[in-house]
């Protein structure tokens, strides 16, 4: 396969890892206290995949309740508990640890690193992350205490004041939730500060900041925004934790306190908290677009400028969240133009990806398609957000399922795809095997299928009036048959991911031997054997350009020429 | 593999990188900044909306004397750095045991304010929406000095035992540079809380 030089010469012997495999105990404890950063990227990613079956099956179960009217299904108590947890989990324990797990795995790979810059703390970060989400499943079992049954935290995910004071809900599964947050929002910070020590400070000869892949550019800016973003949210829990263990009266309305207050940190932490998500899917985009369609990436300074410029209006746009709190008309049309500007940057990289595209020899694998249906995906999302973003428009419809629709088209339609688009693209070098195409095409199109008519249908129940968190219906709303739909939707791209887990799984055993470039790329992960060794590369690579491998397979006609 | 060697027409130069600790620490400033931020925010909000006394007017004084130590432990510290830089070790020692005084001095001060607040005013942490945003914004920043007075006697211990040498300025520097920002933000604390807020 590979007749061409790569910069990096091979490895001293890929077959050590395999050949030297021990007991069941010892490959056991090698991964407990490992701190590779190729193996802590495969921990993050196996552990979001497992939360996101779970937090899939919460909706499922939300879906089926609401398919029909008057449903008894789930009680009021169980549904508001699942929702609360749905949300909580793919936020915390699904999007952010997939995203760090690629981070984990990809950046160092691509800048030509051994490892990350703090391979302890990068232990320590995901340990911490993965307490947190025990201690959020344990509220399950002990979340009334010792005293009664156990239950799930049910304030919604954004834990609205005061719902969330000792008074409204008593027992701890408030306390799980918040320490959970806690606890894997110190992961959190911990991996973002790693990573841009790791880009900053530990990037191959020759890799200058304008050479950087895109991948690696975005994820230094997603952690530059999460060390600003996940700290608010950090410092409300500990106030709301004052609130319930100490007797404080932050959120106590009774005492003075303010409920609004709650809102506003929530959402300075849960809006950029959507950037914080969605830019490592464009980054997952940027890798995967110009491979399939075999060119450079279109107008490559202008991405970074536009993540630049995202990372910073995101930071101004939350009370968008609040419209129906009743502001003043100054900040109403404040947070509808910052909303609205956001919306400029997303655009041109949307411009940017078609233009990629455009004149491109496209191969229609399944990481490109998924990459696709984002694009089309994105496009809608942004649109719907842009509407919303008008203060009249979202006091008509703010908290129904136009709402719902609407993120759902940002974190399944834009951020789910690209993140199956990711695993697809890098599950052969973790594992050396690609996944199976035809399981994947299948897994694509019904996922894709089953996303536009849950989704699309979403859109129309919001307008008819659906308000969101609502355990069921009276039968004479006429949502019932659009309810159904959206049901089945849910089925089927249930259905969807239980053929991507499958594949998942098997293909380890069963799938096609990769190589070490199964897709001709160009950026450095590929220069090194799949899976890569301990050490990523004998020989620290050099680099001249943007596209390292081009540079190699094609020594009579390289990249360096073209960039300044 | 057969490797053809690639040539390159721009010649090999130097490959210089930030320090990935002074990097990471500055990471943390950046995230500790944004909490700081909440706390202050949520006590500027909640200024004079105690619905109940006591008020900051009536129990809190200016502690001009513990400020004192406080912002003299940021000059200490970087004495000490420049001490280790250029190997002088007794120095070091010196400066870096000057600087845990100073910052064992402002705790000890803020502990006898407290003691006073909850004893002879009888403010707590559940008295009024003062004593909650108070002792969390304070308490806070005392974690972090804390936090700060552990790392330096850490240090101190191994300079006492003779294990530091000027190898060890660059990671000194890092602690140093947190113990600054933990000053820093004494400063805003100091102002949001005892000035504007009294």
């Amino acid at each position: 396969m590979s007749d061409f030089s790569l910069p990096v010469s091979a490895v001293i012997d890929p077959g050590t890892a395999a050949s030297e495999r021990g007991t069941f105990l010892e490959t056991l404890h090698g991964w407990v206290v490992t701190v590779d950063h190729k193996r802590l990227g495969i921990l993050y990613i196996l552990y979001s995949t497992f939360f996101l079956l779970v937090a899939g099956a919460e909706a499922l179960f939300i879906r089926l309740q609401l398919a029909y009217p008057h449903n008894h299904l789930l009680s009021a108590q169980v549904f508001n508990r699942l929702f609360t947890m749905h949300g909580t989990t793919m936020v915390f324990l699904v999007g952010m640890p997939f995203l760090f797990g690629f981070a984990n795995y990809i950046v160092p790979l691509q800048i030509g690193a051994r490892d990350m810059a703090f391979p302890r703390l990068n232990a320590f970060s995901f340990w911490l992350t993965a307490f947190g989400g025990l201690l959020l499943y344990y509220s399950f079992l002990g979340g009334a205490g010792l005293y009664g049954m156990g239950n799930a935290p049910d304030v919604g995910w954004f834990a609205y004041a005061p719902l969330t004071a000792r008074s409204f809900s008593p027992g701890h599964a408030t306390d799980y939730w918040a320490l959970a947050l806690i606890v894997s929002g110190f992961g959190t910070l911990g991996t973002a500060i790693n990573i841009i020590a790791t880009v900053i400070s530990m990037r191959c000869k020759g890799m200058t900041l304008m050479r950087m892949p895109l991948f690696t550019w975005l994820l230094l800016i997603v952690s530059m925004l999460t060390l600003v973003t996940i700290t608010p949210l950090t410092a409300a829990q500990f106030m709301l934790l004052v609130d319930r263990y100490l007797g404080g009266h932050f959120f106590d309305t009774q005492a003075g306190g303010s409920s609004l207050i709650w809102i506003h940190f929530f959402w300075i932490f849960g809006h950029p908290e959507v950037y914080v998500l969605v830019l490592p899917a464009f980054a997952i985009a940027n890798e995967i677009i110009p491979v399939f369609c075999r060119k450079a990436i279109f107008g490559y300074p202008a991405m970074i400028a536009a993540s630049v410029a995202i990372m910073f209006v995101s930071l101004s746009v939350w009370a968008h969240h609040m419209f129906t709190v009743g502001m003043t008309s100054v900040s109403n049309a404040f947070f509808t133009l910052s909303t609205m500007l956001v919306g400029v940057p997303t655009g041109i990289k949307i411009f940017n990806w078609i233009a990629t595209l455009w004149g491109g020899r496209i191969r229609f694998t399944t990481p490109m398609l998924f990459c696709i249906g984002f694009l089309f995906q994105f496009l809608i999302a942004g649109l719907t957000g842009i509407m919303l973003s008008v203060s009249p428009w979202d006091w008509q419809l703010h908290n129904s399922y136009f709402v719902i629709a609407h993120f759902h088209y940002v974190l399944v339609g834009a951020i789910v795809f690209c993140i199956f688009g990711g695993l697809y693209y890098w599950y052969p070098k973790a594992t050396g095997h690609l996944m199976s195409d035809a399981l994947g095409k299948w897994h694509f199109w019904l996922f894709v299928i089953g996303f536009h008519i849950t989704f699309d249908t979403m859109h129309f129940l919001g307008l008819l009036g659906m308000p969101r968190s609502i355990y069921t219906y009276q039968p004479d709303r006429g949502w019932n048959f659009l309810n159904l739909v959206v049901s089945v939707g849910g089925l089927i791209q249930g259905i969807a991911v239980l053929i991507f887990a499958y594949n998942f799984i098997v293909s380890y055993w069963r799938g096609e031997v990769a190589g070490d470039d199964p897709w001709d790329a160009w950026t450095l992960e590929w220069a090194t054997s799949s899976p890569p060794p301990v050490y990523n590369f004998e020989e620290l690579p050099e680099v001249h350009s943007r596209r390292p491998l081009w540079d190699a397979k094609h020594p009579d006609d390289p990249d360096w020429e073209y960039e300044s | 593999m057969s490797t053809v060697p690639i040539k390159h027409p721009g010649q090999t130069v130097e490959w210089h990188l930030p320090s990935k600790r002074r990097v990471g620490m500055s990471a943390l400033i950046t995230g500790e900044s944004a909490i700081f931020t909440i706390f202050v925010v949520a006590y500027v909000f909640y200024v004079g909306k105690s619905l109940t006394g006591p008020t900051p007017a009536q129990v809190l004084e200016v502690p001009t004397l513990s400020t004192i130590c406080l912002l003299s432990s940021s000059l200490t510290i970087w004495r000490a750095e420049k001490a280790i830089e250029d190997e002088r070790i007794a120095s070091f020692t010196l400066w870096l045991a000057t600087t845990i005084a100073l910052g064992a001095a402002f705790l000890t001060e803020t502990a006898l304010e407290w003691k006073k607040l909850i004893f002879q005013d009888g403010l707590t942490i559940s008295t009024n929406l003062f004593g909650t945003t108070f002792y969390s914004l304070v308490g806070l920043h005392a974690t972090h000095v804390v936090v700060g007075l552990l790392l330096l006697t850490t240090t101190l211990v191994f300079s006492l035992l003779g294990w530091v040498d000027s190898r060890h300025s660059e990671r000194f520097g890092v602690i140093a540079l947190y113990w600054h920002f933990v000053d820093g933000v004494w400063v805003v604390v100091f102002t949001v809380v005892y000035l504007i807020g009294r």
